[in-house]
């Protein structure tokens, strides 16, 4: 689960690493309290950034700096309401603009192949580290978490001498620790600081200082881990959550949109993923990934069909089981019984193969029900259904 | 032989009186698999499967009393963690554990421990294995398989069933089937039973199924064109299709900063000598053209085959 840049400072605050204040505001008045208790504070500006799941935002013009608390209001007027990669602006961060000496990077995040917590850290910050790995791999310093310990102390200074951070040792140190303790406290899969900075301030007498802070925060969580992590549950943010995944999620079903016009439903992620390129192989356009997962009901299919159902461009299903834990029969009485149910007659071809196949063929075949032997098969008949719809409509 | 499991195995079953742990054990007792005992803390002294089975409240007590050397998971994903480590420290040399759903990090250390007590780990988030005719350990539908010499490993488990499937339609017999998982931790990756098939004498073809997310087909793409010239293989990538940026039901299936691709994997694989297949049911004749002409294991005919095809369809 993605969280927003404002809850990851959160988790990361109180692990205790060093965020620079800041507030969220929801509407131009909250933006102009915000911005005055920060001008207030001796702020030369304030930045106001969009809080959207999506990156690239400071390219879509969701992020902009504003000299005054009337010049926040209009700053924050133009981005609240924006659209983003689809995704409407419904919230902004408001914070003091940082003066910034220089960036890093410095991320934690699961390596697979090592099934280690990897430690990425460069010099190189503000950038998109995807393009440092492939332009300039040796700018990057990696190192890998003990498997049970966590990060050593000696293994945080070798990061950061190696990033150049000898100067902010000592809080270098508790940074990069901290990340892995992020990580760990709240089962995230990435814990990601870009920009990590070196920041001037001025201290209490007025001498500026410098000071080593995590200005951006990007952090997901690991699904699995949430039942026992309830009060991270409610960072899922509604606002991004599209009806149809919220009623999946409920309903125990992976689900996810695509662009096309064939609905898919199968059991098991590999099987869906293969029935969806099969699907696009035979001419068509899968409208979703979604798996019914093993041992489904009568009422996790129904669930699954109505969710199909409510994408309109869906003019074609295709319904792909290979009972192995799941019964055959217990998916077509299923099929069955949302067909009954179900506003919209969509053309649907079934296969059933597996455990109670023949009682499923069975009920399916008095039900009148087009099916299919093989999986190409299937694909195709579910193509040809959606291509004759397309050619009525 | 086989890989992983065989004659030889003498399976324990953790988590065996759950309502999973239990349907399944009787599959797999059907099967021919030997179930040597069953451990549920506080159920010890109890007997799983009709009387037939010991109940052990320690996997440690079971080993010593049965001599159990292979253990099959069937433990929430709460508690599977500590049923593999605890599996490990009793001296349990294969591991296979089911469950699906455990947190990442947990798996971070128990892996380690695996490793470090010379165990061999499979999952979790997997089917389990068959060696057909010998054994089946976890949730494979015994049906599908049919004895023979290809090997089979695949990270998924109803995809796995298909291409098996499509396989014993067209009289290729198995060795072995594999499904490692599809967790992003896993503790047997596609190298690994790469590995394995390539010292084990009666595989002579290897079938590999992969998907989106991680560098794992990659990593065994590089070893097999080294080493795995001479055996016929094919291969099958599910994902094409996948957006990024998506989790494909499987926590480890996910396309991020463009890497984990399908496209990646695919040609990774075509640029090791392997073809690799526009769907499950093209295996069969792609392995015949690289190579592999499909020598029966003596127990299996062809009527064999089509009986069992006049039940499954």
């Amino acid at each position: 689960m993605k969280i927003q840049e404002a809850d990851a400072k959160t988790l990361l605050v109180a692990q205790g690493l060093p965020v620079p204040d800041w507030e969220v505001a929801r509407t131009t008045t909250e933006a102009r309290a915000a911005a005055e208790r920060f001008f207030a504070a001796g702020a030369g500006q304030v930045v106001i950034k969009a809080q959207v799941l999506v990156g690239g935002r400071g390219k879509a013009g969701g992020v902009k700096l504003a000299g005054s608390p009337d010049e926040a209001v209009a700053v924050a007027d133009a981005i609240l309401g924006m659209d983003i990669k689809g995704i409407t602006v419904r919230k902004v961060l408001v914070g003091p603009a940082a003066d910034i000496v220089k960036e890093f990077y410095l991320s934690a995040v699961l390596d697979r192949a090592a099934r280690r917590i990897l430690l990425m850290g460069s010099a190189e910050g503000g950038v998109e580290i995807e393009q440092v790995a492939e332009e300039r791999p040796d700018a990057i310093v990696t190192v890998h978490a003990h498997p049970s310990l966590g990060l050593l102390d000696f293994q945080a200074r070798e990061l950061a001498f190696a990033m150049g951070l000898g100067g902010h040792l000592k809080t270098a140190v508790g940074i990069a620790k901290g990340l892995v303790r992020t990580m760990r406290a709240y089962d995230a899969d990435l814990v990601e600081i870009n920009p990590l900075a070196i920041v001037r301030e001025a201290a209490a007498d007025g001498a500026a200082v410098e000071r080593l802070v995590c200005l951006d925060a990007k952090v997901t969580l690991d699904d699995s881990a949430l039942p026992r992590h309830p009060e991270l549950e409610r960072l899922r943010d509604p606002d991004e959550e599209d009806p149809a995944d919220r009623e999946a999620r409920e309903a125990g079903l992976t689900f996810i949109k695509l662009d096309g016009t064939i609905g898919c439903m199968v059991n098991g992620a590999g099987l869906a993923m293969t029935t969806m390129d099969l699907v696009k192989r035979a001419g068509g356009e899968p409208a979703n990934f979604l798996d019914i997962g093993g041992g489904a009901r009568a009422d996790k299919v129904a669930a699954a069909m109505r969710i199909i159902l409510a994408d309109p461009k869906v003019n074609a299903i295709l319904v792909n089981i290979f009972g192995g834990i799941t019964r055959g029969d217990e998916v077509a009485r299923g099929l069955i019984e949302a067909r009954a149910q179900q506003e919209r007659d969509v053309p649907m071809v079934v296969r059933i193969v597996g455990t109670n196949a023949e009682e499923a063929a069975k009920l399916l075949a008095e039900a009148q029900f087009e099916t299919a032997a093989s999986l190409d098969e299937a694909a195709a008949k579910a193509v040809q259904a959606s291509h004759a719809a397309e050619a009525r409509a | 032989m086989s890989i992983l499991i065989g004659p030889e195995t003498r399976l324990l079953v953790q988590g065996i009186t759950g309502r999973e742990g239990e349907f399944h054990s009787r599959a797999m007792a059907e099967y021919g698999t030997p179930i040597v005992a069953g451990v549920t803390p506080g159920k010890g002294g109890q007997q799983a499967l009709d009387e037939g089975v010991p109940v052990f409240d320690t996997v440690a007590e079971a080993v010593r009393e049965t001599g159990a050397n292979t253990s099959c998971i069937f433990v929430p994903a709460a508690g599977a963690p500590d049923a593999v480590m605890e599996a490990a420290s009793a001296g349990i040399a294969t591991i296979f554990c089911i469950t699906e759903g455990i947190p990442a990090l947990d798996m971070i250390p128990a892996v380690e421990l695996v490793r470090s007590l010379g165990s061999r780990l499979i999952g979790p988030n997997c089917p389990g294995a068959t060696s057909p005719g010998s054994a089946k350990v976890g949730i494979i539908p015994g049906s599908i398989h049919r004895e023979g010499r290809v090997g089979v490993v695949s990270r998924s488990g109803t995809l796995t069933y298909e291409a098996v499937q499509a396989m014993s339609d067209a009289g290729l017999g198995q060795s072995t089937c594999v499904g490692i998982g599809g967790d992003p931790v896993i503790g047997t990756t596609f190298l690994d039973i790469l590995q394995l098939f390539a010292a084990d004498p009666d595989t002579d073809a290897i079938v590999l199924i992969g998907e989106i997310g991680g560098a794992a087909e990659e990593e065994a793409a590089a070893w097999a064109g080294e080493h795995l010239r001479r055996t016929p293989m094919a291969a099958f990538i599910a994902g094409r299709t996948a957006p990024e940026g998506k989790r494909m039901g499987h926590a480890g299936a996910i396309i991020s900063g463009g890497r984990g691709t399908a496209a990646s994997k695919a040609s990774a694989l075509e640029a090791a000598g392997i073809r690799v297949a526009g769907s499950p049911t093209e295996l069969p004749g792609l392995l015949r053209d690289a190579g592999y002409l499909g020598r029966m294991a003596s127990r299996s005919s062809a009527s064999d085959l089509g009986g069992r095809k006049a039940t499954q369809s």
